[in-house]
């Protein structure tokens, strides 16, 4: 159902930013030198760590012989909300997001290659202003990027909600990567894991309920917003290579 | 323990890199197309869908005649038989040891391909069996060559020559494999007086020289090498762990030389610990590439 608040009679959202546009994202690869991978993301004031370790040794009870078991565990910080809270780590709803999150990255992983090895995956929310599963899906794709694990395709996500006709604006609108306030404001929120370069869609989920008619421009807009995180992470990806790449000689055989 | 810590903003942080000449190649990213034609093959790093040949890491491509691989900036260490590798025991199995080595799955070192004292000829008897923990016990670091690789993957190690075998007096240095540089020999005595084992796993080895040359393998008691070494072959040992570091932080290959000159420039700076400072680890690799710079050209 739309919320109908959401818009301003100038078409701004609450935070200012207009329905498509997406909040700063701002990311950093190989901030640690323990883990394989390691990434940090900024998405507004959502600020994720992600961690990856392997491909390794599978241990004997999750040993496939398929492919490579994905290990997921996402955990938030005790300071990450404005109440702090110590949040322990197997509880329903870090279990819940560690799932989704283990659903939306094996879609990208081409878990073939590895059999009888385990990736671990570890992702920390740091800050939560809404849309961290989003967040959290993006860290983890370039941990997994600068980790050197084959990937199919960057595996993106973003959430959108629709706004009802307001005063003075034109129509229902759908809007983009949704903050705190907006979700706690009430409506829909429909979160999508996509691959954009393939258009598969790895998850989607969404809280409350929305009329059939509005579902196909709330996912687009959600599908455009995946395509625009994906140009933002390769960037920041090929920024990290240029850097690491200048002091090593290239071997051309 | 006195206070000497410095936590800087990330806005003060040091850029660790070096600049050199050449310009940076083209780089590919997962799921980015290399051709479309159907005339390559696929390499590692590649898979083809839809009829064309995409990239699934992000790095630089290597052709081979036909042949398209992606390498990725940094991965897991994969075996290749002949390499050099350090690692650790992680179990005692029957017949064999399980070895960490930095790879995708845990390698083997089969009872049947370590030197055992006594000689080559002599028969593997139930005895040996069971004194596998005496001969390597979990938690020790080994060096081996690597025999043959599995279809999974997973590397097959042996020691059958007096240079490999247990370590036992030394600093382990885990480094990326892919800075590794490979070369005919990865064991090396710089003239510091230090040895080095380059593992092409990215495990780095440094020991202190043995002077007398003797081989542990006609003392088998637990008092091997429990010598205790000098506090000025500690110092050196910790000099070239840090030169080790500063070149990995700007991302500078490994090998003897680069070792070796990061060293003979570290030793404008008095106190070993004074090389962990960003500022200096920067001036070390720098000075480190000029050099090399200079022997390319020569």
């Amino acid at each position: 159902m739309p919320a109908t608040d959401l818009l301003s009679s100038q078409g701004l959202r609450l935070d200012g930013r207009r329905p498509n546009e997406l909040r700063r994202i701002r990311c950093r690869l190989g901030v640690f030198t323990q883990p394989d991978g390691s990434a940090y993301l900024e998405q507004g004031n959502t600020k994720v760590l992600a961690a990856v370790y392997g491909p390794h040794q599978a241990s004997k009870s999750k040993l496939s012989t398929e492919g490579v078991v994905v290990n997921c565990q996402y955990s938030m910080a005790t300071f990450s909300t404005g109440e702090r809270k110590n949040r322990p780590r197997g509880d329903r709803k870090s279990q819940e997001m560690s799932m989704h999150l283990r659903q939306a990255l094996t879609a990208a992983i081409k878990t073939e290659l590895y059999p009888r090895s385990q990736i671990d995956i570890y992702v920390e929310v740091l800050q939560a202003d809404g849309g961290a599963y989003c967040a959290c899906v993006n860290a983890a794709t370039l941990a997994l990027t600068e980790a050197g694990v084959p990937l199919r395709a960057y595996v993106c996500a973003s959430s959108a909600s629709m706004a009802a006709a307001g005063a003075g604006s034109a129509g229902p609108e759908p809007l983009l990567d949704v903050g705190h306030v907006e979700e706690a404001a009430g409506g829909v929120v429909l979160t999508v894991a996509a691959l954009p370069t393939t258009g598969h869609i790895a998850l989607l989920e969404m809280s409350h309920r929305l009329h059939m008619d509005y579902f196909d421009i709330v996912l687009s807009r959600a599908m455009q917003g995946c395509r625009d995180i994906e140009v933002i992470l390769d960037r920041a990806v090929r920024d990290h290579l240029a850097e690491g790449w200048t002091k090593q000689d290239v071997m051309t055989i | 323990m006195t206070g000497h810590v410095s936590i800087r903003l990330a806005s003060e942080r040091v850029n660790h890199c070096v600049a050199t000449m050449n310009e940076p190649p083209r780089f590919y990213t997962p799921g980015e197309v290399i051709t479309g034609m159907q005339d390559f093959m696929r390499g590692h790093g590649t898979y083809t869908e839809d009829d064309c040949l995409k990239a699934s890491v992000a790095g630089v491509m290597e052709k081979v005649n036909k042949l398209i691989c992606i390498r990725p900036l940094k991965s897991r260490y994969v075996g290749e038989i002949g390499d050099v590798v350090v690692g650790r025991v992680l179990e005692v199995q029957q017949r064999r040891w399980k070895v960490e080595t930095n790879s995708r799955l845990d390698s083997v070192l089969q009872l049947s391909s370590v030197n055992l004292p006594g000689g080559e000829l002599r028969r593997r008897s139930a005895e040996d069996e069971q004194m596998m923990r005496k001969h390597l016990q979990e938690g020790d670091l080994i060096s081996a060559e690597v025999q043959s690789v599995f279809s999974d993957g997973s590397l097959s190690l042996h020691t059958r020559s007096l240079k490999y075998g247990k370590l036992t007096q030394g600093t382990l240095v885990k480094v990326y494999p892919s800075l590794i540089k490979r070369r005919k020999n990865h064991f090396h005595n710089l003239p510091c007086g230090v040895a080095i084992i380059i593992g092409n796993n990215g495990y780095i080895w440094i020991s202190p020289q043995n002077h007398e040359g003797v081989m542990e393998e006609q003392k088998d008691d637990d008092t091997v090498d429990q010598q205790s070494v000098s506090r000025s072959d500690r110092e050196t040992m910790a000099r070239v762990k840090n030169c080790i570091a500063a070149l990995v932080a700007s991302k500078m290959m490994l090998d003897d030389t680069s070792i070796m000159f990061a060293y003979e420039e570290s030793l404008k700076y008095d106190s070993v610990k004074d090389l962990l400072d960003p500022e200096t680890m920067l001036d070390i690799s720098f000075l480190t590439q000029h050099r090399i710079n200079n022997i390319m050209e020569e």
